[in-house]
C-alpha cells in the first residue's frame, strides 16, 4: 500500500475511530488482573494480609498477656485453654506469636526496603557506568562481604547502640552486598542490549536509561532476592536478640522466642515448633508473592 | 549537488583491547581508521564492506553511542565532537538509528504505543495531549494499525518490529536516519517491504539516510552514491550508477561480482577472494587490501594508498589508479 493511501486510510480511522484498543485497561490493572490469575500468589496475599491484620489487632486478639509469666503454668501442652501451649516461663506461646508479628513483619520490610535501596542504587551505579565507580563500590562490598554478617552486625551495632531499631539498619546495612551484586550482574547482562542503546539514541539520561529502561528487565531477580531477604532478616534478628543486641526481653519476638526454646526441643517441642512455623508461613507467604509478581511484572510471561 | 547536511572528517574510533602495568595501550583495535565523507541533504549513502569493517562503528559514533578517538562529525555546521555530553544529547533528535535486529531493540517491558511516544515525551516535542494522535499517525506511517499500541513487542513478528522501530526513530523528526543493516536480520520477502517503506517515508518527511549494509546488492535499490569499507577505511565511494558500472576498486569489483544475476544466460566471472581478512588488531603495513587482492603490484605491501578523485565524484583508494 501506498503511503498517500495509507494517510487516507489514517484520517478514516481517526474520525469513526474504526476499531477500539485492543487492552485500553491501565498498566496497573492488567498486572492486578495477571496476578489475581496465579493461586500461588492470591494464597501468598492472603496469608500476608491476614499476618497484617493480626499484627494491627495484636491487642485485641491476644487471649492472654503476652509478657505475663506463671511458673505454674509453664509448660502446658497445647489443649483447649493455651492453643499453642505455654513456655518455660508459663507465658501463652499463641499471644507471643501473636505480638510478636508486628515486631516480626517490621523488622523484616523495613530491613529488607534499607538494603534494596541502597543496593540498588549502588549495585545500579557500579555496574552501568563501569571503571572506576565499579571499581571502588565492588571491592567496599566485597570487604563487607569478607565478614561474617553477624560479626559485622555486632559491629554495626555496637556503634548504634542496643534496641530492636538499630538491628533493623544494621541488619539492613549488612546485606547491602548482596543486593549491589545481584543488580551489578543483572544490569552488565541487559546492558548491552540495544533496548537500551537505542534509548539512549533517543536522548535519554542515564538515570531514565537506568530505572525505565533496565530496572525492569531485572526485576525478577530482584524481587526473589528481596522475598528471600524478608526471611533472612527475621532470622537476623533473632540472632541478634540471643545476643541480646535485639529486642530486650521480655517483648516477644519469633527469632527470639525460637532462640530461648531451643533447649526445650525434645521436651517441649511446641515451645520451639510454633515460633518456627510462624517464620516459616510468613517467609512462604512472601516468596509466594514474590514469584506472583515477577510473572505479573514481565508482559511475556502474562497470559492473554 | 544540494547542501551538505553531515560531514564526517578523518573520522577515527580505536578500541584499547589491552594495556601494560603503566596503563599505556599495548594492543589496540582499530575499528573506524581515518574515515571522512560527507551526505547532502535529501541523500542517501550506502555504507558496504563485511562484518567487522567499522561501517556500524561510523554509525554508532553519529548517534552518539560511540565516542570518536579522533576526527570530526560536523552536522548543519556545527561540530558534534567537541559539544557537551547535554548539549550533544539534544542532537538525538536530529540524527536516529534505526537498529539491525528488531527482537533486540525494543523493551520487552514497554508497549508499542510507549516505546514510539517515549522520544516525544523525553525531548518535550509535543504537548501531552497530542501524543496519542502522533503516536497513531506514526503507527499508520509505518503500516500498523492504531488498534495495536498496547501490544507488547513479542507479540509482533519480526517485520513488524522493524516496522516499530523505524517508527520509533521517526517520532523526533529527524533529519538524518542512520539504518544499521535495517534489512538483514528479516527474511527476504520481508526485506523489500521495510526498503520500500523506507524509500516512501524518505520522500514524505524528507529524510537523509546513511544506509549500512554488507552486501551490494541491498543498497543498490536505496542509496544514491555508495561508498565501499574494507577494514576500517574507505576504499571506493562514487554516484550509485558509476560504482555498479564502472568498479575501480578489486574489492569492490569481488563484492559486485558477488551479486547473483537474474539472467541464466549471462555467466559473470566470479571474483573469490582467498585467504581471510586480515585482524584489525595490529595491521600490517601498505594496502590492508594487499593479502587478499588479485591485482596486487609491486609497492602494495609498503605504501598505504590514499583516497583519489580519479573521476568526478568517483574516489578510490587503491594504488593501480
Amino acid at each position: 500500500m501506498k503511503l498517500k493511501d495509507l494517510k487516507a486510510d489514517v484520517e478514516e480511522n481517526s474520525l469513526q475511530q474504526a476499531l477500539p484498543l485492543e487492552k485500553p485497561e491501565s498498566r496497573l490493572k492488567e498486572m492486578w488482573e495477571a496476578l489475581r490469575e496465579n493461586n500461588a500468589a492470591v494464597v501468598g496475599l492472603c496469608i500476608i494480609l491476614f499476618l497484617i491484620l493480626v499484627a494491627i489487632l495484636a491487642p485485641l486478639i491476644m487471649p492472654y498477656d503476652p509478657n505475663l509469666s506463671d511458673m505454674s503454668k509453664s509448660f502446658l501442652k497445647p489443649g483447649p485453654d493455651h492453643w499453642f501451649g505455654t513456655d518455660q516461663l508459663g507465658r501463652d506461646i499463641l499471644s507471643r506469636i501473636i505480638s510478636g508479628a508486628r515486631i516480626s513483619l517490621t523488622v523484616g520490610l523495613s530491613a529488607v526496603v534499607i538494603s534494596l535501596t541502597i543496593g540498588v542504587v549502588l549495585g545500579s551505579i557500579a555496574g552501568y557506568f563501569g571503571g572506576k565507580a565499579d571499581i571502588i563500590i565492588m571491592r567496599f562490598m566485597d570487604m563487607m562481604l569478607a565478614i561474617p554478617s553477624i560479626l559485622l552486625a555486632i559491629a554495626f551495632m555496637a556503634a548504634l547502640g542496643k534496641g530492636i531499631d538499630k538491628a533493623v539498619i544494621a541488619i539492613g546495612l549488612v546485606s547491602i552486598p548482596e543486593y549491589a551484586r545481584i543488580v551489578r550482574g543483572s544490569i552488565l547482562s541487559v546492558k548491552e542490549n540495544d533496548y537500551v542503546q537505542a534509548a539512549r539514541v533517543i536522548g535519554n539520561k542515564n538515570s531514565r536509561i537506568i530505572f525505565k529502561h533496565i530496572l525492569p528487565n531485572v526485576l525478577s531477580s530482584i524481587v526473589v532476592r528481596a522475598t528471600l531477604g524478608i526471611s533472612t532478616a527475621v532470622l537476623d534478628t533473632a540472632a541478634l536478640g540471643f545476643l541480646g543486641l535485639g529486642v530486650q526481653p521480655p517483648v516477644a519476638e519469633w527469632g527470639d522466642m525460637l532462640g530461648r526454646a531451643r533447649g526445650f526441643i525434645f521436651t517441649a517441642p511446641y515451645t520451639l515448633i510454633f515460633p518456627g512455623l510462624a517464620i516459616t508461613i510468613t517467609v512462604l507467604a512472601f516468596n509466594l508473592l514474590g514469584d506472583g509478581l515477577r510473572d505479573a511484572l514481565d508482559p511475556k510471561s502474562r497470559k492473554n | 549537488m544540494s547542501e551538505v547536511l553531515v560531514e564526517v572528517k578523518n573520522l577515527k574510533k580505536y578500541f584499547t583491547l589491552d594495556h601494560d602495568f603503566f596503563g599505556r595501550p599495548t594492543s589496540v583495535l582499530k575499528a573506524t581508521d581515518d574515515v571522512s565523507f560527507s551526505i547532502n541533504k535529501g541523500e542517501t549513502l550506502g555504507l558496504v564492506g563485511e562484518s567487522g569493517c567499522g561501517k556500524t562503528t561510523i554509525g554508532k559514533m553519529l548517534v552518539n553511542l560511540y565516542e570518536p578517538t579522533e576526527g570530526q562529525i560536523i552536522f548543519e555546521g556545527t561540530d558534534l565532537t567537541k559539544l557537551s555530553e547535554a548539549k550533544r544529547r539534544a542532537y538525538s533528535k536530529d540524527i536516529q538509528l534505526i537498529f539491525q535486529d528488531p527482537y533486540a531493540s525494543l523493551n520487552p517491558r514497554m508497549t508499542v504505543g510507549d516505546i514510539i511516544a517515549e522520544p516525544i515525551r523525553i525531548n518535550n516535542l509535543l504537548p501531552k495531549e497530542k501524543i496519542e494522535s502522533r503516536v497513531t499517525y506514526l503507527l499508520n506511517c509505518v503500516g500498523l494499525a492504531n488498534h495495536q499500541r498496547n501490544r507488547y513487542p513479542h507479540e509482533f513478528s519480526g517485520g513488524q518490529r522493524q516496522r516499530v522501530g523505524i517508527a520509533r526513530a521517526l517520532a523526533v523528526q529527524p533529519k538524518l536516519i542512520v539504518c544499521d543493516e535495517p534489512v538483514s536480520a528479516l527474511d527476504v520477502s520481508i526485506q523489500a517491504q521495510v526498503l520500500n517503506l523506507l524509500d516512501e517515508l524518505k520522500e514524505e518527511f524528507g529524510l537523509t539516510y546513511l544506509f549500512i549494509a554488507h552486501g551490494l546488492n541491498v543498497v543498490k535499490h536505496i542509496s544514491d552514491r555508495v561508498g565501499v569499507m574494507y577494514l576500517g577505511k574507505l576504499v571506493e565511494m562514487a554516484p550509485k550508477k558509476e560504482l555498479y558500472s564502472n568498479p575501480m576498486h578489486p574489492y569492490t569489483q569481488a563484492l559486485l561480482s558477488a551479486i547473483p544475476s537474474v539472467d541464466p544466460n549471462t555467466k559473470k566471472q566470479r571474483i573469490i577472494l582467498s585467504g581471510d581478512v586480515p585482524s584489525p588488531i595490529n595491521l600490517p603495513e601498505g594496502c590492508r587490501f594487499c593479502s587478499r587482492c588479485f591485482k596486487k603490484i609491486e609497492g602494495c605491501d609498503r605504501d598505504e594508498p590514499g583516497l583519489k578523485e580519479v573521476s568526478p565524484g568517483h574516489f578510490v583508494a587503491c594504488k593501480l589508479y
